[in-house]
């Protein structure tokens, strides 16, 4: 194809005459510009890291996860033996937290501490996750009367409250972690069950699930192939939401005395303990439960946050 | 809005039925009398000492008998202090737990509403990374830790304010404080979200292209659609907080309710804890219902919305 | 051949009320900044209706936005061009200035009328506060005027309607309510933004009709957003094409449906179902609009392009006058670029 004589320029110099050809049309140009898909666990977790905050929560977890499996083993003292010639020393190379008025060492009571909380904040979480799952999945995935009347159920037991009805479960059951586990699940499954009816009920109605029901697909299979992947985000920022819960009603029942019983060692018991000795000066017996419980909740908090704003599906672009 | 509410006061009293038959089939659940303990272990008082509690009738009735001292209101007599009656502990520690109670709710729902207001027309401002910053930590901090330390700091070390008691609005500060952190961190996190969430929707927009001052757009058209979250968790806030009064009431020694409360959970005074558990969650239910009908008036939808919910 | 409807002739003057010139909008976001309007040009005459159509997010919200002085900044800036409102330029206002234009002398109606109302106000508050911010007048006038506009947009029992709550109120019911509180206090430029879109088809008509009715009587001039062609027929005088933040052509209504000169234009027109035409296959425009973060040299359209030349990927099309009101942005007007056209048509 040849150019045409020039004529008239109507435009400036710097159009040369021989641009004037059709374009080679290249395939799929204009499809070019899509960003490569990452998966949705990817996509999130790489959103997660560049959450400082989260990240730092995270590590500071994975320490106290370490120091709470090798702490007490790691230090050359018991949790409970007593040693009453050193009571309430101040920390020093033997003792790096110090002593209690037993002579306990509060380096590895602190550590035994960090065990009690996150088996309880965990396994409350765990428990009240599997009855949520079930519950909620059941009457989110149901809907109907039998989804009005759970729903009705659990708009009551919302009405209580926990901490109160928790109380009374421990006075009853006498002070043991099962128990503060058990109470502390009796009450807080709710919420979760809630978060699951919600993601089901938003979910349920997605293409995805039509189809797989009109191959035939039974309700289990739908509930678990289908709806739980989908519905994960929530539910896993609501788990990290309820550790530092958890862990708070611990020290909390601790600290009223229906906690985890003296020898052994809870950071609501270190704390409690610690009240009488504030006015003498022995600040350690205070600071480092009440140091590592709100350091631990705010590890959590953090995290959970960072998981909700990486987990997210409305935010994502 | 009739309906609403008559629908909701059913659902207070279930709960309260419902918390009532839970605390009576949970203490009888604990094997034997509240007296096999007692210093005092003659046959005869005990015999009697049962009849008085009406221990020695059948399960039923006494049953009976506990819903008739709920609806009068009269809970009996103390097992510990038996001269006293759970009503005159109630009458003597809860008004001093209310006002705790009150003062920290409208503290912290002020500093916590301000905050998050501003921490979301100033996103990703100083404001807000300082607010939020305060938010998280006020959130991790647990209650009790924060009035050891502030007892420990502020009262004993710097001397500024006492460290016990509730008997003068100073006396009242260091309490106060160490209740109303968690929840302000709380309200004002939801408030920011939820203000920051408003400050999108297109009847924002549409007020700014009335050309409305600022303040008017904030206060009159983002504030009360962005406070609907706060109103829904206010029944929730309040029951922590007043299980939260127990801890701080021993830790500043202040004569409430919950310093009676923890004695008889220490003491196992059934009575007491049975009538100020029945009391404390009829109150708070009741609050949540209160809070209810506030929502349902500031919120025109609500119908719609229960219908919604139900389909 | 559609002119079987006989109406009230509308009266355009040559006055202009608004004047648009090299406006260039950009968003500072967290992957770049996003060129969302780059040099838009256009003017607007008293009592005319203007139609900005295009594809979604080809700035024509972000150019009326613009206007309107809704730019939230940061993260978005003015980085060039005026924005002239009867010799006023918006652009260099403080904010307390601008206020006193919004609502008044330009007003804006919006896409959704199930969100562009505050749930918790009445609609008689939500009526009046513009009015009663802007012109110092008592609760009771207010209310009158508000009765008035009411009427005027077709709501029956208006005194009752405005202790109503937007929830209480239809979709078409509450487009009319936007459009009152558009109205109320006069003003002489209206931007509404996909006005329409949210509707059912029947109550679309009935709005349209109302806008009519409105210009006729209030002579105010209109801004159209609109992606809905068959919209833009029915009441636009004038119709402005955007592309990729660029107007690439603009002309009358007439010009535009039926001597389309722009690639773009033709596409977005074969793209629409014509009951005249009942056989015609409809022809969607392949491919997507080029990313704004790095918008291209030349003309964006080119990736697109059937007629695309070496020339479009290099430099952005100067603007052909073709007539009056008819003006292009494409190198297919060149002269050198009309040979080869004219030769690889045939073939």
């Amino acid at each position: 194809m040849t150019n045409s004589t020039t004529t008239k320029i109507v435009s400036p110099q710097n159009v040369k005459d021989e641009w004037f050809r059709p374009k080679q049309k290249e395939q799929g140009r204009a499809e070019s510009v899509v960003r490569p898909s990452l998966s949705y666990w990817k996509d999130a977790w790489r959103r997660l890291r560049k959450n400082k905050l989260a990240m730092v929560g995270l590590a500071f977890l994975i320490f106290l996860l370490f120091m709470a499996i090798f702490g007490p083993i790691l230090s050359p003292y018991s949790v409970t033996a007593t040693d009453y010639p050193n009571q309430n020393k101040a920390p020093s190379l033997a003792h790096w937290f110090g002593t209690d008025e037993a002579g306990r060492d509060v380096f590895t009571r602190t550590w035994y501490g960090a065990r009690i909380s996150l088996f309880v904040g965990v396994m409350a979480a765990l428990i009240d996750f599997f009855i949520g799952i079930v519950y909620g999945g059941f009457s989110g995935y149901k809907g109907g009367r039998t989804d009005a009347i759970m729903m009705r159920i659990i708009e009551v037991l919302y009405g209580l409250p926990h901490l109160l009805v928790v109380i009374l479960l421990m006075v009853v059951m006498g002070p043991s972690l099962t128990t503060i586990i058990v109470a502390l699940t009796v009450t807080g499954w709710v919420g979760m069950a809630r978060i699951v009816r919600g993601q089901v009920l938003q979910i349920k109605n997605y293409e995805f699930v039509t189809a797989s029901k009109s191959f035939g697909a039974k309700t289990s299979r739908i509930i678990g192939k289908n709806l739980l992947p989908n519905t994960m985000g929530p539910i896993i920022v609501q788990m990290t939401l309820t550790v530092p819960g958890a862990i708070f009603a611990e020290a909390f029942l601790s600290f009223l005395g229906l906690g985890v019983a003296a020898p052994f060692a809870s950071w609501g018991v270190m704390t409690n303990d610690a009240l009488p000795v504030i006015l003498s000066g022995h600040w350690w017996r205070l600071f480092f439960p009440a140091f590592f419980i709100s350091l631990t909740m705010f590890a959590f908090n953090v995290l959970g946050d960072g998981l909700q704003d990486a987990l997210d599906p409305k935010l994502r672009r | 809005m009739a309906k609403y509410i008559i629908k909701r006061f059913f659902m207070m009293i279930a709960t309260i039925l419902i918390i009532a038959t839970l605390t009576f089939a949970l203490m009888h659940t604990i094997p034997g009398s509240p007296f096999d303990d007692e210093r005092t272990s003659n046959p005869t008082i005990q015999a009697n000492l049962e009849k008085f509690y009406k221990l020695d009738e059948p399960m039923h009735i006494q049953y009976l008998y506990y819903l008739k001292s709920i609806v009068t209101f009269d809970f009996g007599p103390s097992i510990k202090k038996p001269n006293e009656s759970v009503n005159e502990l109630l009458a003597r520690g809860f008004p001093i737990s209310f006002e705790l109670g009150m003062v920290t709710i409208l503290v912290a729902l002020l500093s916590g509403v301000t905050l998050g207001t501003f921490a979301a027309l100033r996103h990703n401002g100083i404001i807000d990374y300082t607010a939020m910053t305060f938010a998280v930590v006020g959130i991790s901090v647990p209650n009790f830790v924060l009035a050891t330390l502030l007892i420990q700091q502020i009262a004993v070390n710097l001397e500024w304010l006492p460290p016990a008691t509730w008997s003068s609005p100073l006396h009242m500060i260091l309490p106060t404080l160490a209740l109303a952190t968690g929840p302000t961190a709380i309200i004002a996190r939801l408030t920011r979200s939820s203000m920051l969430e408003v400050l999108t929707q297109d009847y924002i927009k549409m007020a700014r292209a009335k050309g409305l001052s600022p303040v008017r757009i904030v206060v009159r058209h983002a504030l009360r659609n962005a406070l609907m979250p706060v109103v829904t968790i206010m029944g929730t806030m309040l029951a922590g907080i007043l299980t939260g009064t127990f801890v701080i009431e021993r830790i500043f020694a202040i004569p409430g309710m919950g310093k009676y409360f923890v004695e008889s959970i220490n003491n196992r005074d059934y009575p007491v804890i049975m009538g100020s558990t029945v009391f404390y969650s009829a109150f708070l239910v009741f609050m949540l219902f209160l809070v209810d009908i506030v929502y349902g008036f500031l919120d025109p939808r609500i119908k719609l919305h229960r219908k919604e919910g139900d389909a | 051949m559609n002119e079987r409807k006989k109406k009230e002739k509308k009266i355009v003057s040559d006055e202009k009320v608004l004047q648009v010139n090299n406006l260039q909008v950009s968003f500072r976001t967290y992957g770049g900044e996003v060129e969302a309007v780059r040099g838009v040009n256009f003017d607007l005459y008293k009592g005319e209706t203007l139609a900005i159509v295009g594809e979604s997010g080809c700035g024509k919200s972000v150019t009326s936005n613009a206007i309107m002085g809704l730019i939230p900044q940061p993260p978005g800036i003015i980085k060039n061009g005026h924005i002239l409102f009867k010799g006023k330029d918006l652009t260099k206002l403080t904010k307390g200035e601008l206020r006193k234009i919004q609502g008044v002398d330009i007003s804006m109606i919006f896409q959704d009328p199930m969100t562009a109302l505050n749930p918790t106000l009445t609609i008689g508050e939500q009526l009046t506060e513009g009015l009663r911010t802007h012109k110092k007048i008592g609760k009771q006038e207010a209310k009158k005027r508000a009765i008035d506009m009411l009427k005027l947009v077709g709501i029956p029992n208006p005194e009752e309607r405005l202790k109503q709550f937007p929830h209480q109120f239809s979709g078409g019911m509450r487009q009319r309510i936007v459009i009152a509180i558009a109205l109320i206090c006069d003003p002489e430029l209206l931007i509404a933004d996909e006005p329409t879109t949210a509707l059912d088809v029947t109550i679309q008509a009935q709005i349209l009709e109302l806008f009519e009715e409105i210009q006729r009587k209030k002579k105010i001039s209109i801004i159209l957003i609109t992606h809905d062609l068959g919209v833009v027929a029915k009441i636009a005088d004038r119709i402005a094409v955007m592309y990729a933040g660029k107007i690439v052509e603009i002309g009358n209504k007439r010009e535009i449906f039926y001597t389309p000169e722009h690639p773009y234009t033709r596409g977005l027109l074969n793209s629409v179902p014509r009951l005249d035409l009942e056989d015609e296959e409809l022809q969607p425009i392949e491919g997507t609009p080029p990313d704004l973060f790095s918008p291209p040299k030349g003309c964006p359209f080119t990736a697109r392009c059937d007629y695309a030349m070496e020339v479009c990927d290099h430099v952005y099309p100067f603007t052909n006058k073709l007539s009056e009101a008819h003006r292009v942005d494409c190198w297919l007007q060149d002269e050198r670029a009309k040979v080869i056209k004219n030769s690889d048509r045939v073939g």
